[in-house]
């Protein structure tokens, strides 16, 4: 199985939403609906403050709760791969996987009713090129890579920076990493 | 102190601000599959204890009413799907790993066994039904071959109706994301409460003398279960992680405590467990009000479990966005 990674920098993040305007506009996400949004966490007693920017999605989880959870198959991996996909064709809009995503990841495409979520761009991972977030970031705090790579960035990134993902105690082995 | 706050715009239909994916419809669905297995529980019961004497209204004809209870609630659960289309995908794979494939996979096994089961007792209990099928071709020799293993018939009932009615628990209790839900009793529990709900149904059909009292009894035995469970239940949560514990307030002391309590464990347990006592001393009148507190709060308790559990969540993010600015931006 590859393990594609995506390792964002909260130290060089600033919360500017490049990332969620970059998804909309390459997956035509329709008005009202987002694959990826950023987190203000703020964490202290003032005046011992200390915010961090998250900008969050899918954690294309290796034990997804959303895949095991789907009775149809549509929920499924891509290209023995961690990249979890829905199969529109497949979706009945049962929304078991909404409700097993302890990330409330996925969202309901309206007027279809199929289920949809982060693909990390699958279609440009496939033509060697970055999600369209990652691209579009300007302060270059996002990083895609494959992690049974050791020379990928992403490999190196959690090789030489401290870092955390999103609730592991889910068990769910998220693979969207933040260097703090 | 950690505060979380959505700083891009994000509210997703149904996700956001808490999860509301499922309402009435599944509450509904989850409430008629218990009560089907309950009903198909009970006929099954009457046949095996040779009960026809005593019991003649479960024994012949109760049966019929499964399929009925079932196909309403399937109704409501086509309603549910966001994509209606495709519930044919249902039955184009099995996946092993998921509750909801298991179920729609075992209505295909539950719904002949409640023909043979119907059909087993049909001349008996529905003499008119059972000449229109003589009639038909073949339809003697069915019914002959169906009553000629009407014990073996309601011995496979007995694991596939209580399948059915642990089903509609699992159905919930497997989702680790919401901890509310995440807890193995949900399965028994919702077991237990099919039974109850199926056993005031004869009540509402007006039997009457020994049956009467056997429902009555049986009620009162499973509503005490019932009790049992949810008291396990809670102390399951109370012992949990702390997203448990976070779960349990909901209903102990937080957003949802009145309506678990007051209109739920109440009206729909305490009450009617009261009222059944004074029903198996002879007020008829008790006895009718406790059976429909009980189809009430069968009801509820879906109802309550299905949006208590969507509620509760891993997640804690507030949100600034106001989805109505995105109306006045739409032409």
């Amino acid at each position: 199985m590859t393990t594609f990674a995506m390792v964002i920098d909260t130290r060089t993040c600033i919360g500017c939403g490049d990332c969620v305007v970059a998804c909309k506009n390459e997956n035509k996400v329709p008005a009202g609906l987002n694959r990826d949004w950023v987190v203000e966490a703020t964490r202290g007693e003032y005046p011992n403050l200390e915010t961090e920017f998250r900008s969050e999605r899918c954690n294309h989880c290796s034990h997804a709760t959303c895949v095991t959870s789907c009775p149809t198959g549509a929920s499924h991996y891509w290209k023995d791969s961690n990249i979890v996909l829905v199969a529109a064709e497949k979706c009945t809009g049962c929304k078991a996987c909404i409700a097993a995503c302890p990330y409330d990841a996925r969202l309901i495409m309206h007027p279809d009713g199929y289920v949809d979520k982060c693909t990390f761009c699958h279609h440009r991972v496939d033509q060697g090129l970055e999600p369209a977030c990652v691209s579009s970031c300007p302060t270059h705090c996002m990083h895609f890579g494959n992690l049974d790579d050791r020379d990928s960035i992403v490999s190196r990134l959690l090789r030489d920076r401290r870092h955390k993902v999103l609730m592991p105690e889910t068990g769910n082995r998220p693979h969207v990493y933040y260097l703090t | 102190m950690i505060e979380e706050v959505l700083a891009t715009a994000r509210y997703n239909a149904k996700v956001d601000p808490s999860l509301g994916i499922w309402t009435w419809e599944i509450a509904f669905y989850l409430f008629m599959g218990g009560m089907a297995a309950g009903i198909m529980l009970f006929a099954a019961w009457a046949v095996l204890g040779s009960r026809r004497g005593t019991l003649p209204f479960a024994h012949d004809r109760f049966a019929l009413w499964a399929p009925i209870v079932l196909s309403l609630g399937m109704t409501t659960l086509f309603l549910d799907l966001e994509y209606k289309i495709h519930v044919f995908r249902f039955y184009t794979s099995f996946e092993p790993s998921s509750p909801m494939s298991w179920g729609a996979w075992v209505l295909v096994l539950i719904y002949p066994l409640m023909v043979v089961q119907i059909l087993s007792t049909l001349r008996d209990g529905y003499p008119v039904l059972a000449g229109w099928l003589e009639r038909l071709p073949g339809g003697g020799w069915l019914l002959d071959i169906c009553e000629g293993r009407r014990r073996t018939i309601a011995w496979l009932v007995v694991p596939l109706a209580v399948g059915l009615g642990i089903y509609t628990g699992v159905l919930l209790s497997a989702f680790s994301a919401r901890p509310f839900w995440n807890s193995g009793i949900l399965g028994p529990l919702f077991l237990v409460s099919g039974m109850s709900t199926a056993a005031v149904l004869p009540l509402l059909a007006g039997v009457g003398g020994g049956e009467k009292q056997f429902f009555e009894r049986s009620d009162l035995g499973l509503i005490a279960i019932e009790l049992t469970l949810i008291a396990l239940f809670l102390i399951s949560l109370a012992t949990g992680a702390a997203q448990h514990m976070q779960a349990l307030h909901l209903v102990w002391g937080g957003e949802y405590t009145v309506p678990f309590w007051l209109w739920f464990v109440l009206p729909g347990l305490l009450i009617p467990l009261l009222l059944e006592f004074l029903a198996l001393r002879g007020n008829r009148l008790s006895g009718i009000t406790a059976a429909v507190l009980v189809v009430a709060g069968g009801f509820m308790l879906r109802y309550l479990m299905v949006e208590i559990g969507q509620v509760s969540t891993w997640n804690d993010y507030a949100i600034q966005f106001d989805p109505q600015l995105l109306q006045r931006l739409m032409p």
